[in-house]
């Protein structure tokens, strides 16, 4: 007869289930196979522009756009051009936030403005915004105001809905819970509503920040002396493929950065959301 | 004097060619302190008579008064506890309980003194309800009864005359719901508030009501009145003697005889005689 506490328990490691529907993975497998999905495009680009018999015109290798990007930094004002782009993109952004969270609270929290605004917003939404530039440089010109009005256009009307849904979606209980406690139509909304409604908000905010950045781009293709889009606009001119390679890069790379910021602050901000038991 | 009293209430949705009656001629007279549950098939309108009590739904006839007073939308004299979703997951424990302080109705006159006595009761509770080591958690850090627990002392925390209780164990495990009925029943005979309880669980309604309502659907409308035949302090093998099981018998009965369940039965007697032929 055994006792019980000589009994040895076999610890076995968790079993990995890659191919399993939402499967487990462990932590080291994900980060592998992440780096593995990044540097698989990454070696192809090369060894193609390598060994490959494709003309660097079309195709500029990895070594080409590096080169690139740190002599447009040292002779071509390359933080120039990043901060006159991340300033527009900000600025336009930042208006249709501040026009479209209050409309948008408005639109989400009581039905009338809903049916005054809501059928217009998603008919504005499907005009295309490229489509403005003529108008837009007919009303506002050709200067800054020109870009930041078609960022807004791009933005404002998506983002309207969006903040609306957002603020739909707090649950109904939460604020009759409020109102049988006595809160005022006041109280719900800076209380009940706003608060609950934050992390949807600033993911909101976070997403049409990615548009933002499409909209800069068409905005600079079409009138523009500066900036990240007029730079690869020029760039075609002169068949300066890798300076294209190099402005769609450091596009994404700029947009990565700030998406990861607003995670950031999510996590940050709405640590409840995070908190363990 | 009735602490709640409803009147030939009626409650019908929609306008135009096909409204709905969901509530017809409804009288309850609730007295000051009684705990009275209601019961009854879904669709009969139980929550509705509660939430119009509670005034977050407008009747479209006869009169409810609570405290004396007609009711004309929601108020502090009356709390509500609701299934889920009710608390604010971006406030501790804590504050969920305390969250009725900070509206204008909770502060007028407010001295030092107030101060201390709201934190006092806070704290009380907190201790009534077991939630002492999870005043700083959130709410999604809890289980299911802890959560109920929180939204139960937040409605209790300004001291409202009346407590109104939406199937608030309806998502809880068997189990842990008989805890909780104990709790209530010790909570509200000690805070002296009047109670009235919906739900479709006959065991629960027997269990804590002093009365049983039976509600009965199309047209929602009370379709009987028990007086519990059991001592106010109930104890759990109360839920075996004849006297609890002979009620059960009786109204189960009832809400079968009334509610749509029977095309249900019908269809599984058709089912049976197929399957034996």
């Amino acid at each position: 007869m055994s006792d019980i506490s000589t009994i040895r328990v076999e610890r076995r490691r968790p079993k990995e289930e890659l191919w399993k529907i939402r499967g487990w993975v462990s932590k080291r497998s994900y980060w592998t196979l992440a780096a593995l999905g990044l540097a698989a495009p990454l070696t192809c680009w090369t060894l193609l522009t390598a060994f490959g018999s494709v003309n660097r015109v079309f195709l500029p290798g990895p070594y080409d756009v590096v080169h690139r990007v740190v002599t447009w930094f040292r002779d071509d004002e390359l933080l120039g051009d990043v901060g006159i782009s991340c300033f527009r993109v900000t600025v336009g952004w930042a208006l249709a936030a501040f026009v479209a969270l209050p409309l948008g609270l408005f639109i989400g929290t009581f039905r009338a403005v809903q049916a005054a605004l809501e059928p217009l917003m998603d008919f504005v939404r499907y005009l295309p915004a490229v489509a403005f530039i003529p108008l837009v440089m007919l009303w506002v010109g050709i200067d800054e105001g020109a870009k930041i009005a078609i960022i807004f256009i791009g933005t404002f009307f998506q983002m309207v809905l969006m903040v609306a849904e957002d603020v739909r979606r707090v649950p109904m209980a939460q604020l009759e819970v409020a109102q049988t406690l006595g809160a005022t139509r006041t109280e719900v909304i800076n209380e009940v509503i706003i608060p609950s409604a934050k992390p949807a908000l600033l993911d909101t905010l976070r997403i049409t920040m990615g548009w933002a950045w499409t909209y800069l781009v068409v905005a600079e293709l079409v009138a523009a002396n500066s900036g990240l889009g007029y730079a690869i606009i020029k760039a075609q001119r002169f068949l300066q493929t890798d300076k294209i390679f190099a402005g769609i890069i450091l596009i994404g790379a700029i947009g990565l950065a700030i998406d990861q910021g607003f995670r950031l602050v999510h996590r940050l901000a709405f640590g409840y959301l995070y908190a363990r038991s | 004097m009735s602490a709640i009293s409803c009147r030939r209430v009626e409650k019908i949705f929609g306008s135009g060619r096909t409204p709905v009656v969901a509530l017809k001629s409804v009288s309850l007279e609730v007295a000051a302190g009684e705990f009275v549950t209601v019961v009854g098939a879904s669709g009969c309108g139980k929550s509705t008579l509660l939430r119009m009590i509670a005034g977050l739904e407008a009747y479209t006839g006869g009169e409810i008064e609570a405290g004396g007073a007609p009711v004309a939308g929601p108020g502090a004299d009356r709390a509500m506890v609701f299934q889920n979703y009710s608390l604010y997951p971006w406030l501790t424990v804590m504050r969920n309980i305390k969250f009725a302080r900070q509206l204008e109705v909770h502060i007028r006159d407010r001295t030092s003194a107030d101060v201390d006595a709201a934190s006092g009761r806070a704290d009380a509770l907190l201790q009534l309800m077991g939630l002492e080591q999870v005043a700083d958690s959130y709410p999604s850090q809890l289980s299911g009864g802890m959560q109920q627990r929180v939204a139960i002392a937040r409605a209790l925390m300004t001291r409202p005359r009346i407590l109104l209780m939406d199937e608030p164990f309806g998502a809880l495990d068997a189990q842990t719901r008989e805890v909780m009925h104990d709790l209530i029943l010790h909570v509200c005979a000690l805070e002296g508030c009047t109670v009235v309880f919906v739900t479709h669980d006959v065991d629960e309604a027997i269990y804590l009501g002093r009365r049983v309502v039976v509600m009965a659907p199309r047209p929602g409308r009370i379709d009987a009145i028990y007086e519990v035949p059991l001592p106010p302090k109930r104890t759990y093998a109360m839920r075996h003697s004849s006297e609890f099981l002979a009620l059960r018998a009786q109204i189960l009965d009832r809400i079968r005889g009334t509610s749509q369940v029977r095309t249900d039965l019908r269809l599984l007697e058709k089912l049976s005689r197929r399957a034996a032929s």
